[in-house]
């Protein structure tokens, strides 16, 4: 490496990293994926000439926003799991989101306290077992438990937020005691050791190495639509209309908040507007399979393949409220060892 | 320029010990800097909601994971240890078919990142992968009810992954041992009429130790920091159990706790490295070594030392690779790829070109001072700014979050204040803040190259130089850097390839509209369609490859001098 390759390279990655000055802009925080997300924001940006600066961060966004503090860029935070835009929210790195278009279209329930945070989309997490050597349509997430499916149960780590908010919505219903006996339950009747993603345990219903299996309903509708070989794990699995024993399905959410410090606000609720109206909802329930917040949005791909899904009663805020317990009864039965 | 300086050169006494004490500043600075981040979390580890925490994880996490750790560290060092020397030994000692094809293919698997590997093998031993069909095709058999085959998602299947990514760690520096150092004492034993086995036992392998430690100290590191290739092959280790409990619980004091369970592990690795190599020195003779006669295995015994180079190669990377291209191909993702992606090729090779330069250099300045230094202190210095490798990226990136925006925020304000105007967040804002954790975390391997191009000098020739009158300045320029350059240059390249394939700190502290192909392959990989990455991963192979070869030539070279 000689110095002039280094001065040249200091040269480049100034250029580079130069951000750009645009006069109408809103900066997006988000942990959702970026290929997920472009749709949206290529239509947001052609249809209101607002470009869209966004950082795709896996984890660490609310840090990362606190940490920034007064001067932080951020306008916008997108979240998959309802307890982490609650803990944004409990972190005081949000502000409320005032938008009469707003508020007529997400209904209370799925508003955080103080419109702190709005939800976007639902997805469902249900029961999928094998076409072949499952013959039932409806199963109870309690009947997972039942000795019966010994060996033949197959999931992603329990520590995964999308599997704490479940067990964490467990916890609601039963108490902690039952939530802990369920789990180790749950464990003793793995096929594997919990891990891989949720899009896996299709292949591996497909490959036989087990039946029955946890997964979000919009990796169904993207291996529906598939052209490659999760087009077989895709025909290999049955969805199971899944609830709890006294209640409705566990649902999580793909929420967005508004920054505190945000230098664009505005914009912000203009972005966050244009995800809840028709045409972006279409692409997300369209493109992504996620159930649509906007009841004015007909049809909805996710829908017509998977039905329509009643969401469990219990309040999504005991659910977040909930996140931490149901991750330390995770680790005190030993789900993932 | 030249004129000034060497006026001022002449000016100047001859014993003054000026460089060295800016050295041991620049030494004190990055200690400081790489302290940072570690004191920033010891802080969040030791505030009050961490005690609340500690209970359960000492009760529910730490034994597994501990225990996890070992097993997953013991199963890497056996794996690297003896595919790394046996291949080092191999192509030094033997000529067989294919042996110089292979010298420079074992290094190859260096520039997967473990994550890209891990998916990979999970589709190859898959269901529906290449293997199981056709075992399927030939035997009529239907599902995995029918037989069993060996899956990768668990602890075992983790050693082997790691293992087969790591081992070249290994093999680059016990292969520069015996290709230096051993000609005199190996040919004594060779006349001496030893065999061939207890020639290896007796000879090769103790001399090797060092060389043994220091490799394997890299790739234990690796592994122990590892997350991407853990995670989705399940094995909970320390590092994702510090994961789970930062993001699941939102519990960054837990998370903390744990990071410093794991730095007494790493400072217990340390400390087993430098009593391996603290009880023995290794110094060259002065005179110009000469490399060994390679003994030519004929029939059957050449082809077999084929196959045992082969093997590892192409596991860790001729099937990985192959995969890829395939996916490349079937999925047509070359006519697909849009401008982010060779946006984010520009960032990646930009990004990493100029933290690999600044490492570098500073590397340089803290193994020189090292050397010629004679403050007290410097020792500890210098192993304080190596503590960045056996932080986990992810702790390490929080730990740095805060300082550097609490930095940030500081000039924002003020230059509001002052101008009226303010330039944003400098560091975060701007990409600084990646270099900056680059350097934390990648300082070690800076100095630890340019060390060990200095341990090949003898200390008998910079007395030698000293006493015909040359100076700290003139030994440094005049001996040591013609001397060391191979070794600063393979410094430079492992540094380069390890920044490029850096992902959690680049996830978390990259500015705005700023990916890198590490990003985007994570990217895909998060909405479960890693084969979307294909290209982006094998980019980063494609760039890591070149300096895979260079490393790999930096040895041969040397022995084509030796050989004039």
């Amino acid at each position: 490496m000689t110095i002039r390759t280094a001065l040249a390279a200091t040269a480049l990655a100034s250029c580079l990293l130069a951000a750009p000055a645009l006069a109408q802009s809103v900066n997006l925080y988000t942990t959702r994926e970026p290929a997920l997300l472009n749709p949206v924001i290529e239509a947001f940006t052609k249809d209101t000439g607002i470009k869209v600066n966004a950082v795709f961060l896996k984890d660490g966004l609310q840090q990362r926003i606190q940490a920034e503090g007064a001067n932080s860029p951020a306008d916008v935070m997108l979240v998959v799991d309802v307890g982490e835009i609650q803990a944004a929210a409990d972190a005081g790195v949000t502000q409320p989101v005032k938008s009469a278009l707003v508020d007529k279209i997400v209904p209370a329930q799925l508003r955080g306290a103080g419109d702190n945070w709005i939800t976007l989309t639902k997805r469902a997490r249900i029961v999928i077992v094998s076409k072949d050597r499952v013959k039932q349509d409806a199963i109870t997430y309690e009947d997972l438990a039942d000795p019966k499916w010994k060996g033949k149960f197959c999931i992603r780590s329990g520590q995964h937020p999308y599997n704490t908010a479940l067990f964490s919505a467990y916890l609601g219903h039963h108490g902690a005691e039952k939530t802990e006996a369920y789990l180790k339950a749950l464990k003793a009747n793995t096929a594997r050791k919990p891990g891989g993603g949720d899009r896996d345990v299709a292949r591996d219903i497909l490959s036989g190495q087990c039946d029955i299996a946890i997964i979000n309903t919009y990796y169904i509708g993207l291996m529906s639509k598939a052209t490659n070989e999760q087009k077989g794990w895709y025909e290999a699995i049955k969805p199971l209309k899944t609830t709890f024993a006294n209640g409705g399905t566990h649902v999580n959410v793909s929420a967005a908040a508004i920054a505190k410090h945000a230098p664009n606000k505005e914009n912000a609720v203009k972005l966050i507007e244009y995800m809840l109206g028709e045409k972006a909802q279409h692409i997300y329930a369209d493109g992504n399979f996620e159930f649509p917040v906007n009841a004015d949005v007909k049809e909805a791909a996710a829908v017509k393949l998977l039905g329509a899904v009643t969401p469990d009663k219990l309040p999504l805020a005991d659910i977040a409220k909930n996140r931490k317990a149901a991750s330390e009864l995770v680790d005190k039965a030993g789900f993932d060892n | 320029m030249s004129l000034s300086a060497s006026a001022a050169h002449q000016a100047r006494p001859p014993a003054r010990w000026r460089p060295s004490t800016r050295l041991a500043y620049l030494t004190a600075a990055a200690a400081c800097l790489v302290a940072l981040p570690v004191l920033a979390l010891a802080f969040t580890a030791l505030s009050r909601e961490a005690l609340t925490v500690w209970p359960h994880l000492a009760a529910n996490v730490l034994p597994v994971a501990l225990w996890n750790t070992a097993l997953l560290l013991a199963g890497v060092a056996l794996f690297c240890g003896a595919v790394g020397t046996g291949a080092a030994w191999l192509v030094t000692q033997y000529e067989f078919p294919g042996r110089r094809s292979l010298e420079w293919l074992l290094v190859m698997p260096l520039a997967l990142p473990t994550y890209i590997t891990a998916y990979v093998y999970v589709e190859i031993l898959g269901f529906q992968g290449p293997f199981q069909s056709a075992l399927r095709a030939l035997t009529g058999w239907r599902s995995l009810r029918d037989y069993w085959f060996p899956d990768p998602r668990n602890l075992p299947g983790a050693v082997f992954i790691l293992g087969i990514v790591l081992y070249p760690y290994v093999y680059l520096s016990v292969r520069a041992l015996f290709s230096m150092q051993s000609a005199a004492l190996i040919e004594s034993a060779r006349t001496l009429g030893t065999r061939r086995w207890p020639l290896f036992w007796r000879i090769g392998l103790p001399m090797a130790r060092p060389a043994l430690a220091a490799g394997l100290t890299l790739a234990l590191l690796e592994t122990l920091n590892d997350i991407g290739a853990s995670e989705y092959l399940g094995v909970r280790s320390l590092t994702i159990s510090v994961y789970t409990t930062w993001i699941n619980r939102g519990s960054l004091a837990g998370a903390t706790q744990i990071a410093c369970v794991m730095l007494l592990v790493v400072v217990g690795l340390m400390a087993a490295e430098a009593r391996t190599r603290g009880a023995r020195r290794f110094a060259l003779p002065v005179k110009r070594p000469r490399p060994v006669g390679r003994i030519r295995l004929s029939g059957a015994r050449g082809w077999i030392a084929s196959l045992a180079c082969f093997l590892p190669a192409l596991f860790g990377a001729v099937l990985p690779l192959y995969y890829l291209l395939g996916e490349l191909w079937r999925r047509d993702l070359v006519a697909q790829a849009d401008p982010t992606l060779w946006r984010a090729l520009a960032n990646t090779v930009a990004i990493s070109a100029l933290a690999a330069a600044l490492i570098v250099v500073i590397g340089i300045g803290i193994a020189a001072a090292l050397r010629l230094g004679r403050e007290r202190a410097l020792p500890l210095l210098a192993r304080i700014a190596s503590l960045g490798y056996a932080l986990p990226g992810t702790v390490l990136a929080l730990g740095l979050l805060v300082p550097l925006a609490a930095f940030d925020n500081v000039v924002a304000d003020a230059s509001r204040a002052l101008f009226g105007a303010s330039p944003g967040l400098l560091l975060l804002g701007s990409g600084a803040a990646l270099v900056i954790a680059y350097l934390v975390r990648f300082l070690t391997i800076a100095v630890n190259g340019v060390e060990s191009g200095y341990a090949r000098i003898s200390p008998r020739i910079d007395d030698a130089a000293r006493s015909l009158g040359a100076d700290r300045r003139e030994l440094l320029r005049r001996l040591h850097w013609p001397l060391m350059r191979p070794a600063i240059a393979a410094a430079a390249l492992l540094v380069f390839v390890d920044c490029m394939k850096e992902l959690p700190a680049t996830l978390l502290l990259r500015p705005l509209n700023f990916d890198t192909l590490a990003t985007v392959v994570y990217g895909h990989a998060a909405r479960g369609v890693f084969e979307d990455g294909a290209l982006a991963a094998l980019l980063i192979v494609a760039i890591g490859i070149y300096p895979a070869l260079r490393l790999a030539r930096a040895g041969e070279q040397t022995s084509v001098s030796r050989e004039n």
